[in-house]
């Protein structure tokens, strides 16, 4: 085992705009070793690889290499100290008409210093030589287009070697994979450690971290809480410094009288996101549904709402089958969406807030065609004082408020509609505290008024303090339901975790 | 202060430019600054403005249409045969070239929305087919009145009297095609500040996904888009029929451009940043000036060309740098 080279971080600080993500974190990895870091999302495990890798400055501290301190300025000055990063969009990193071997090889062909004629047979022997270094017996002549997600990510491994990695970051290599992928994966990293580079692997898949860790480091709130060899350490430990104190936030959870099941969903399923999903949702109810980034909560919402279309599955809202062709069905038929991507999706960041909060409720402000300005005035004022959206005047651009006002905006064009269901995607995300109250009350006050409410959030506390029940998602899969008050942030996140095969 | 300075031109510069070339040349020709002459220009521009304002709808809803010169051209020769080859009444004159313009604009429309063909290329496509078929439809003989086919026989129509008042008459002194052109700016205006359909159709153009995802049918929004492009192209070529009195081939090719070339500069009249229909009518009515303005001068027609497309990178820069500084 080839061993001897050092990658330490020591006193890492960043801050954004004031806040600060990084407390000054140390963190090391050696030559053949995997380490293992670990956190809850937010928690500044992308900051600090990406400060790593050159992506973002550092504020203070430093990074060494072989005890030698190494300014990391670019990508390019990360690459050419040895350290790579592999993201989970493999596709944007290989060229999808070129062969494996073209692929393997592409930083010698793009390089200028490379020959000027090719020799195709040592081109095609050497990337089957790296490939079987760490064990992969991928024909190099396919093209990269037609390889498996597992496949590229191997190629994008083995192209670090021709680069003469020394240290790599693996960002959720898992995540995409299936078991039987995933454990070719590890064989892989297993022939990566035996060429002596150092791995960083970021998963949120518990059981394989321990299993193929040498050392685990878990962050929180832009600190390193734990840091331990691997086999000195237990999955509960982990999920304990994940999670920390609970924040004591304050959810004004109302006690409302649950009625008659509003929207009913059986065997919903597209795609590998989601693959079949049943749920009830009845009046006055708050469904909380939780899961790790990538589980499919994201493609469930858009396939209730209309969004995408359904591959199999019906929803059933208020009795009637609801024919899922377009957004705009859905609304008529009375479920709505607040979805993620708020700058994209939720709103039109570059039209007023009065225009963005009538857009769905045209129709009623309109007579013969024409919108009653007065009407529309009147409605974005009185969306404006009820949902204390922060504006100098409607007629401001959306884009210009703070993303909390700006939630409010996509929440308040719903407001006026006779939807039954709310759907909330990440309803709190880059939304600061106050308005996150003022959200939480919203949703209180909707279900207060009868009307049903789908909660999707990888945020556990927000779910534990909000739900009347939670559902934990997995895989696209729905793996465990608990009802208000029998769950703990831990149990939600094994459960998250785990996957189904931990419940098998 | 700086920044200031860019600001203001960027929204009253088309303005202000219009005002000194108004300036300019009424100094330098005193005929220039009279009432005829000024009504000239407007008439002169009014079929560019309707074809202009299909552009400008087509660009709403972040699409283009470049087939708009094309069915210019196919709906001169179709107004001027229905008269000239057929002998019908007045009402299936003008509605046949509606129709076909309608026509066009749905096979864009299905083209685009459908078959997901990007608007450019579906559209330079159809652009090609309508050509073709205008010009295999009148063999590529212009029309006009008894004219004589090619096997000796004459053709049994003349242009309608009343249809050519729609081009050359005049209401109240004012001629009749600046009172449509008139109308229709203000119509669209209005169509797009306080109308439903129109809000919808600024939406699906400031952000297709966002739209659809608020309840907005957008593929119905970009399918009208496109008909409407069409039928206010087939708008000016009836015009252009009932203004030179023939069918003339190949009308609408120098169309595109001027009209596109007017919707871009409408961009920059009161810091729109993006397509509406004042603007579009304030670049042609600066299109007008100059061509009217230059030929007083006695500038050869085709070096008005590179007159009008220094304006038009001149309107451009100015949106364009101010566009991305405000995103900076």
């Amino acid at each position: 085992m080839k061993t001897g080279n050092k990658l330490e971080m020591t006193g890492i600080a960043k801050s954004f705009a004031g806040v600060r993500a990084l407390h000054g974190v140390d963190f090391a990895v050696a030559g053949g070793q995997v380490h293992a870091l670990l956190g809850a999302n937010g928690a500044g495990k992308s900051t600090l690889m990406k400060i790593l890798s050159g992506a973002y400055e550092t504020d203070e501290g430093e990074i060494r290499i072989n005890g030698e301190a190494v300014p990391m300025r670019s990508p390019a000055d990360a690459k050419r100290a040895g350290i790579q990063c592999v993201y989970q969009e493999v596709d944007t990193s290989l060229v999808a008409q070129l062969s494996v071997a073209e692929n393997i090889m592409l930083d010698r062909l793009a390089s200028p210093k490379g020959k000027a004629w090719l020799r195709w047979g040592s081109l095609y022997q050497e990337a089957e030589a790296v490939l079987a270094r760490i064990g992969s017996r991928i024909p190099v002549r396919k093209r990269a287009g037609d390889l498996t997600l597992a496949e590229k990510q191997i190629v994008l491994l083995a192209r670090l070697l021709v680069e003469d990695a020394k240290f790599v970051i693996l960002d959720e290599p898992t995540a995409p994979l299936s078991l039987e992928e995933a454990e070719r994966l590890f064989e892989i990293m297993e022939g990566l450690k035996k060429e002596g580079i150092g791995i960083i692997f970021i998963s949120h898949r518990l059981p394989e971290v321990a299993r193929v860790s040498d050392r685990i480091t878990v962050m929180r709130d832009g600190r390193i809480v734990l840091s331990e060899p691997a086999e000195q350490v237990q999955a509960g430990g982990i999920v304990r410094a994940m999670l920390g104190r609970s924040f004591e936030e304050e959810y004004p959870k109302a006690e409302v009288p649950i009625g008659d099941t509003l929207l009913e969903v059986k065997g919903l399923a597209a795609g590998h996101r989601v693959r079949g999903v049943d749920l009830a949702v009845r009046a006055g109810e708050v469904v909380a549904v939780v899961g790790l980034v990538g589980a499919g909560k994201t493609e469930l919402s858009r396939l209730l709402f209309g969004a995408d279309a359904a591959e199999r599955g019906e929803i059933v809202l208020n009795g009637k089958r609801a024919k899922a062709g377009a957004p705009a069905d859905a609304i008529r038929a009375g479920i709505v969406l607040v979805p993620e991507e708020r700058r994209k999706e939720g709103i039109l960041v570059g039209s007023s807030v009065l225009h963005n909060l009538s857009l769905p409720i045209l129709r009623s402000l309109s007579r013969f065609g024409f919108i009653s300005g007065h009407g529309e005035r009147r409605h974005a004022e009185d969306m404006i004082g009820r949902l204390g959206i922060k504006t100098p005047s409607p007629g401001q651009l959306t884009g210009f408020l703070s993303g909390g006002n700006q939630q409010k905006v996509a929440i308040g064009k719903w407001m006026r509609t006779d939807a039954d269901v709310f759907l909330f995607d990440e309803p709190t995300k880059g939304v600061d505290v106050g308005a996150k109250r003022d959200i939480f009350r919203i949703i209180g006050e909707l279900a207060g008024q009868g009307k049903g409410i789908v909660y999707l959030t990888c945020e556990f506390a927000e779910a534990l303090g909000l739900a009347d029940r939670i559902l934990v998602m997995c895989d696209g899969r729905f793996v465990k339901q608990f009802a208000r008050g029998e769950a703990t942030q831990e149990d939600l996140l094994l459960y998250a975790s785990a996957g189904r095969e931990e419940l098998a | 202060m700086n920044n200031k300075v860019l600001q203001f031109s960027f929204r009253y510069g088309a303005l202000i430019f219009i005002g000194l070339v108004l300036l300019f040349f009424s100094l330098y020709n005193e005929y220039f600054f009279t009432y005829g002459n000024l009504m000239d220009i407007l008439r002169s521009i009014s079929i560019l403005t309707f074809v202009a304002i299909g552009v400008t709808i087509s660009l709403t809803v972040d699409g283009f249409d470049l087939s708009v010169g094309s069915t210019v051209s196919l709906t001169t020769v179709a107004t001027a045969t229905m008269m000239i080859w057929y002998e019908m009444p007045l009402v299936v004159v003008i509605v046949v070239p509606l129709v076909v313009g309608a026509a066009i604009g749905l096979l864009n429309a299905f083209l685009i929305v459908k078959v997901r063909i990007p608007d450019l290329l579906a559209t330079l496509a159809v652009m090609y087919i309508v050509s073709g078929i205008h010009k295999t439809y009148t063999k590529g003989y212009s029309i006009y009145n008894n004219m004589q086919f090619q096997d000796g026989t004459k053709a049994p129509g003349v242009m309608n009297p009343d249809f050519l008042w729609i081009g050359q008459g005049k209401l109240l002194g004012v001629p009749f095609p600046v009172l449509l052109m008139v109308i229709a700016v203000i119509g669209a205006h209005v169509f797009f500040k306080y109308t439903r359909v129109g809000r919808q159709t600024t939406m699906t153009g400031g952000n297709e996904e966002a739209a659809r995802l608020s309840g907005v049918r957008v593929k119905r929004i970009r399918t009208w888009a496109y008909v409407a492009s069409g039928v206010f192209a087939a708008i000016g070529g009836i015009l252009y029929t009932a203004r030179v009195g023939s069918g003339q081939i190949d009308a609408g090719a120098p169309m595109l451009m001027d009209a596109v070339a007017a919707v871009f500069v409408g961009y920059s009249v009161f810091g729109a940043g993006r397509p509406n229909v004042i603007g579009t009518f304030v670049g042609a009515v600066l299109t007008g000036i100059l061509i009217n303005g230059l030929t007083m001068l006695h500038v050869q027609y085709y070096t008005t060309d590179i007159i009008k497309g220094a304006v038009l990178v001149l309107a451009l820069a100015v949106t364009f740098i101010h566009l991305s500084r405000r995103k900076a």
